[in-house]
């Protein structure tokens, strides 16, 4: 028994780890880096207010129903908020990979961040692309008859049927809105735990060499 | 050397700092982004062409309906001739030896002649000679039935689908079938009998969409708002509005050769499978690229970094 009290319990561990890894002074701090000084960085933040709009209105929308929109105004307006909030979103995001990009972003330990980065970007096209599905007007029926060649012709359509309106609302309001928000989420978390990366030659000093 | 650099690069940051608010930068950023998109909202709205519905397709373009239909009758509709996971009737595309829609089998089998043209006309109370017709359909072998559609179809495709110009012969019921069901369609119970199937809660519209595929109408609709595969159409909305952008590299594999030219063997003919393989490929490549020697070397080699950090290069002496 007193073996077993000495031995450290699962509970324990994992608030150490945490306190280790995400401490509150890390995950909101008072300061940046100096170099954290470019607008560059403001698209990360952008990018994750647009999923907010984004977030809300589809909320709105999925309790009215996806055949709302088509006849009342209000329901339009919030429909434009919706289909806007996409496009300033993916213009945010492609700007904030290309600039993670050539910042090589991934230096120091980062690559987890890179990849859960890349993965919220296919997955929010493949969220996206479920909306235009369930939009119950021409372009959803002409975008599922073409697409389903797409996926059929690999396979993947004897699962992900396109044409099939029951599944494509499920996966878009449901599943992939929230598989989207989990790696976002990690995404964030793993940024402020690792902190932002430190310019490409910051340590030339340190290591002896010239610029 | 490379993993001290990593080293420092991951270790906290131990020089200067500046005051940051991370909390006032994000509810900025959402009250601006909230504006932008309510300002965008109200001068432009969003794009919503109306659905088209069967009562629509048959009302105007009654031939092409009723052309269709026979052609269901037939199996020689797209659908009818498509294979997995519909039906049987093709191996469908395929990537060299793999035949992977086939290897799924038929996960949601669509019968043209049943789902499509008789169980529908089974649903309301038709007019004396197409009860009658659907009775002689209904009595005779599937062999016969084949028959009868298949010498209708290439008859009705001789005429340039104009029914009044085809002549006699051994047609069975068909042309009445056809006729009953373009009837249906126009009188608009057709849309909500190919939805149920029958049942009362419904929420697959994959017989409906095929069936309306396989048609003229819904493709010259689909030419005329430039949404054709052909022509970039992946990307594009309906209306002056933007659409999918973020599809352009799916969509241009598309507009290239092979891919471009459905006769050419091996990838023409198999674009969607191809294109969905290289496009795979490329996102696993976005997402492992810190990975991949070459590429990852590219910022440091263009050296755009320097923009984004030049203050701090300039007060570092860097
Ligand atoms: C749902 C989409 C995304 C959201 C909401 C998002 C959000 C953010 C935020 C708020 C930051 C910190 C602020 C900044 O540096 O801008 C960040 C950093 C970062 N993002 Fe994203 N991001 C998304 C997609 C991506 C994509 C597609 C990539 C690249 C493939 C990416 C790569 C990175 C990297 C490497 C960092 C760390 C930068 C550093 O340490 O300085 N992100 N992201």
């Amino acid at each position: 028994m007193s073996i077993m009290q000495e031995k450290e319990m699962w509970t324990s561990k994992l608030r150490k780890s945490w306190q280790k890894t995400l401490p509150v002074e890390k995950l909101l701090p008072d300061t940046q880096p100096a170099y954290v000084a470019s607008w560059i960085y403001l698209f990360g933040v952008a990018t994750l207010a647009s999923l907010g709009v984004i977030i809300a209105s589809g909320i709105v929308l999925a309790f009215e129903g996806a055949s709302w929109y088509h006849y009342s105004n209000v329901g339009h307006f919030i429909n434009s908020m919706h289909f806007w909030s996409v496009q300033f979103f993916f213009v945010f995001m492609v700007v904030h990979l290309w600039g993670k990009f050539w910042m090589a972003a991934w230096r120091g330990r980062r690559l987890l961040t890179w990849i859960t980065g890349a993965v919220a970007f296919v997955a929010s096209i493949a969220t996206a692309f479920t909306g235009y599905l369930i939009q119950t007007n021409f372009d959803s029926q002409w975008i599922s008859y073409e697409a389903k060649d797409g996926f059929n012709s690999v396979g993947i359509g004897s699962r992900f049927n396109v044409t099939n309106f029951g599944q494509m609302i499920l996966l878009h309001v449901a599943f992939l809105p929230i598989v989207l928000g989990v790696i976002t989420m990690i995404h964030v978390l793993m940024v402020r735990a690792k902190g932002v990366v430190p310019p490409i030659d910051a340590f030339n000093a340190e290591l002896g060499e010239r610029k | 050397m490379n993993d001290r650099r990593s080293e420092l690069e991951a270790a906290p940051w131990s020089g200067r700092t500046r005051r940051y608010d991370l909390i006032k930068e994000g509810v900025a950023a959402l009250v601006v982004v909230t504006i932008a998109t309510v300002a965008l909202s109200t001068l432009f709205g969003s794009p919503d062409d109306k659905q088209i519905t069967f009562k629509e397709w048959a009302v105007a373009a009654p031939a092409d309906f009723y052309a269709t239909t026979v052609q269901e009758l037939a199996g020689s509709s797209g659908t009818g001739g498509y294979g997995a996971p519909y039906n049987t009737a093709s191996d469908g595309v395929n990537l060299g030896p793999l035949h992977l829609a086939k290897l799924m089998g038929v996960t949601h089998p669509v019968d043209t002649v049943n789902d499509f043209v008789i169980t529908p006309l089974t649903t309301v109370v038709n007019s004396g000679p197409v009860a009658d017709a659907l009775k002689q359909w209904q009595s005779s072998d599937s062999k016969t039935q084949a028959a009868w559609a298949t010498n209708y179809d290439n008859a009705l495709t001789k005429a340039n689908q104009d029914a009044t110009k085809v002549p006699s012969g051994n047609y069975g019921p068909v042309p009445q079938l056809s006729g009953g069901l373009l009837s249906m369609a126009q009188a608009g119970s057709l849309d909500g009998a190919l939805l149920s199937q029958g049942n009362y809660f419904q929420s697959d519209n994959t017989k409906q969409t095929l069936f309306m595929g396989d048609g003229s109408y819904f493709n010259d609709q689909s030419t005329a708002s430039n949404l054709q595969g052909s022509t970039w159409g992946m990307m594009n909305e309906t209306g002056r509005y933007p659409g999918q952008a973020w599809l352009w590299l799916y969509s241009f594999w598309y507009q290239i050769p092979p891919f471009n030219n459905g006769d050419s063997h091996p990838f023409g003919a198999n674009a969607d499978a191809w294109i969905m393989v290289i496009m795979g490929a490329l996102s696993l490549g976005l997402i492992i690229m810190p990975l991949i020697p070459g590429v990852r070397s590219l910022p440091y080699k263009i050296k755009i970094h320097r923009l984004v950090w030049k203050n701090y290069y300039q007060e570092e002496n860097l």
